[in-house]
């Protein structure tokens, strides 16, 4: 119960987050531009700032990202405004200006993305389910790991609106990918405590409860190593991977300790509860037909 | 299990793992060694695959391809105006889009340009990827006009011009280029037409001797030339007021054809090269630095075993790298997310079967325990990971339904996460317990 409490209480901040706060969406999903020059020198935000809306073109923010290079980050653009913005800046610099990246997203491009990927994911929920289902000859298993997975993808998004909210973390394609990841392995980390389950039940033939003790027991130091080699790649990509890929890192972080976490705290003891309460049913039932 | 069958295997894997290092090498590596009195100075080429037997033939360079988002470049999304045309033309229209846009981005001189479509809920849009291409200014000028050239003829006077269209178009065109006008020297654009173009275009001369022609490109006036003869021989030239850029993408556009419905550019996003290579640069320094951990806490925790293991995950990497050069694979940010998942799952059948190691170690000898490890962590192993094949099938989308991913960051994740789990069950099972049952004699 305690483990349900926990991560009801993560769930609950995330929820939290995401309602009041919602997340921070890049432009990938709303539509925009996103620029990033490297002047000559170092420049004055405010100056560029001024100059850039001088055109008529909405400034969401500039940001210093390395060695005199400034991250745009710009309403959508029409053709021409490129030219403009960096001819603008120009006198800023002494004429010393590059264009290191260039990004202008119209607002319907995202939604197909989200749709799709929302398709995706229910597709193959339903595929995990009935393989689960088939392997385990029972529908619980499958319904139980889906639902743990649907948990760790909550705990992920609900945290990335917090970290948006604190740290300006935004949501874009790359999370979407970690929380496909996250998905991924949600599910692999779930089958192995199942296989344990279910290789007892061959040998012994103990109730479900005392059956999970000994499974996960026997799991538990598999899980935290195999966590443990997946959060030093992490941790790596976090402190040494570059500017790019680190909110990536760290979205795929929370993924792996929530999914390490979901399969004997959440997956399993929602296997006993699904379970006692069929059999609660069953006997009811059993009842209602003899007298 | 024979000493001697085991003792084949283990060869085998050597020599698979040579093959794959072999694919593996740059293009060049120089060699430079020196050791007291040997010295050893020399550039080693690879050769590129060529394979060829009978009528069937395999080429591949074996180079890495790298992504728009590592190696810089443009991506570009166009959105169609297919509104009013029924399914069936619908499809015609998306097909010749795709052809006419290929020929442009060729004749622009793009390597390997990248050029879909994809419809989705009513949207049909094109992806293009232009690698090496910074400016998409002057790309989306040349992708995104109709170019639907016009010959006319012109009634009225004055203000009330009207233009009747000759049956002569863009589409009797065999060919257009740039060239100059002897007198002043402008840049002009030279057309040449097919047969029956020609034809078309002696029989509207002859007939219009000593009035204008106009020529309009989509619905814009571009010259009106007085007739002065009869032309036979099908050739002309279009001068206008064009600089040499404008001629030369209206030749690109002209000699490419006219696209059958207009086109709008919805995304577009440029990564320059040294972003891309910075990125690739720190990704791979913080991957190794990663990996090196996990090889180092596998050793620490798990001895001997760990040893092997760590063997086996080298071996994986080397597969791995070999097999995305020989399909191609194309690399990109979320491709490298995959090939992560992927080494940890293929970390985690290790640790799989030496957990179970270490609980059987008590009940039986040693042999006995590691074979019956493997066999009985096979089926968690089997299950988990076909669990994670099912979803990377489903975003890799192979059979392109329309409804999921048809290109895109999730499904470059997708193939190397697939491809990873794969290569990850064949070193897990078959390459580590080779080399185990090499260092655990009975």
């Amino acid at each position: 119960m305690i483990y349900f409490a926990i991560s009801l209480l993560f769930i609950g901040i995330g929820i939290y987050s995401l309602t009041s706060w919602g997340l921070r969406v890049g432009i990938d999903f709303t539509g925009g531009a996103l620029v990033e020059y490297k002047f000559g020198r170092e420049i004055s935000t405010e100056s560029a700032l001024k100059k850039t809306q001088d055109l008529g073109i909405k400034v969401s923010s500039i940001q210093e990202t390395g060695d005199k290079t400034y991250l745009f980050k710009l309403g959508s653009l029409e053709s021409v405004d490129r030219e403009k913005i960096k001819n603008a800046l120009k006198e800023d610099s002494e004429g010393n200006i590059e264009e290191i990246k260039f990004e202008n997203v119209g607002p319907s491009v995202g939604k197909d993305l989200i749709k799709k990927t929302t398709y995706a994911i229910g597709v193959a929920s339903v595929g995990i389910l009935l393989w689960i289902a088939y392997q385990f000859k029972s529908i619980k298993y499958g319904a139980c790991a889906i639902l743990a997975m649907f948990h760790d993808s909550l705990v992920l998004i609900g945290l990335f609106s917090l970290l948006g909210k604190v740290f300006g973390a935004e949501v874009d394609f790359l999370f979407v990918t970690a929380l496909l990841t996250t998905l991924s392995f949600s599910v692999h980390d779930t089958i192995v405590v199942y296989d344990r389950i279910r290789e007892a039940q061959k040998k012994y033939s103990d109730d479900l409860v005392s059956l999970a003790n000994k499974a996960l027991s026997e799991t538990m130091v598999r899980s935290l190593n195999n966590s443990f080699t997946i959060i030093f790649m992490l941790v790596a990509l976090i402190l040494f991977g570059g500017v790019t890929i680190r909110w990536f890192a760290v979205a795929l972080l929370i993924g792996t300790i929530s999914g390490t976490y979901s399969s004997p705290f959440v997956a399993v003891p929602l296997l006993i509860t699904w379970d006692s309460l069929f059999n609660k049913f069953k006997n009811k039932f059993r009842k209602h037909r003899l007298y | 299990m024979s000493a001697s069958k085991n003792l084949k295997k283990i060869l085998l894997i050597l020599a698979l793992t040579m093959l794959a290092l072999l694919i593996d090498l740059p293009k060049e590596l120089n060699v430079n060694f020196d050791l007291g009195p040997v010295k050893i100075d020399q550039k080693v080429k690879r050769l590129d695959l060529g394979i060829n037997l009978g009528r069937f033939s395999f080429r591949r360079s074996l180079d890495l391809v790298l992504g728009l988002d590592l190696a810089g470049g443009s991506h570009l999304v166009f959105e169609a105006d297919s509104s009013g045309l029924d399914q069936e033309k619908r499809k015609l229209a998306l097909d010749g889009l795709k052809s006419v846009v290929e020929r442009r981005v060729n004749l622009f001189g793009v390597s390997e340009p990248n050029v879909l479509v994809s419809s989705f809920e009513g949207k049909d849009r094109l992806i293009i990827e232009l690698p090496g291409v910074k400016n998409t200014k002057e790309a989306i000028d040349i992708i995104g006009k109709t170019a639907k050239l016009v010959f006319s003829t012109i009634s009225g006077e004055g203000e009330n011009i009207n233009f009747i269209p000759t049956n002569l178009s863009g589409s009797d065109l065999a060919d257009a280029r740039v060239s100059y006008e002897s007198t002043t020297g402008r840049p002009v654009v030279s057309i040449k037409f097919t047969n029956e173009g020609a034809e078309k275009f002696a029989k509207i001369t002859e007939e219009n001797v000593g009035k204008p022609l106009s020529i309009l490109l989509d619905s814009e006036l571009i010259s009106s030339p007085i007739v002065q003869e009869k032309i036979t021989g099908g050739a002309a030239q279009i001068s206008g007021d064009f600089t040499l850029d404008e001629a030369r993408n209206f030749a690109i556009q002209l000699t490419a054809g006219a696209l059958p419905v207009s086109i709008k550019v919805v995304e577009e996003r440029t990564v320059g090269p040294t972003l891309g290579e910075e990125s690739v640069k720190k990704s791979i320094e913080a991957g190794l630095l990663g990996l090196g951990m996990v090889l180092i806490f596998m050793m620490v925790v798990y001895g001997r075993l760990g040893v092997v293991a760590s063997i086996g995950l080298v071996i994986f990497g080397i597969l791995s790298l070999a097999l995305y050069k020989l399909i191609p694979v194309v690399i990109t940010l979320p491709g490298i997310a995959g090939f992560l998942l992927s080494v940890g799952m293929a970390v985690d059948a290790n640790i799989l079967i030496f957990e179970r190691f270490k609980e059987e170690k008590g009940r039986r000898n040693t042999a006995d325990a590691l074979e019956e490890s493997f066999g009985r962590a096979w089926d968690s192993i089997r299950d988990a990971n076909i669990a994670t094949l099912i979803t990377a099938f489903i975003l890799a989308n192979p059979f392109d339904w329309s409804f999921l991913h048809t290109s895109g960051p999730v499904r470059g994740f997708a193939i190397t996460l697939a491809l990873g789990i794969a290569i990850g069950l064949f070193t897990g099972i078959f390459v580590s317990r080779n080399l185990l049952r090499l260092f655990i004699k009975r």
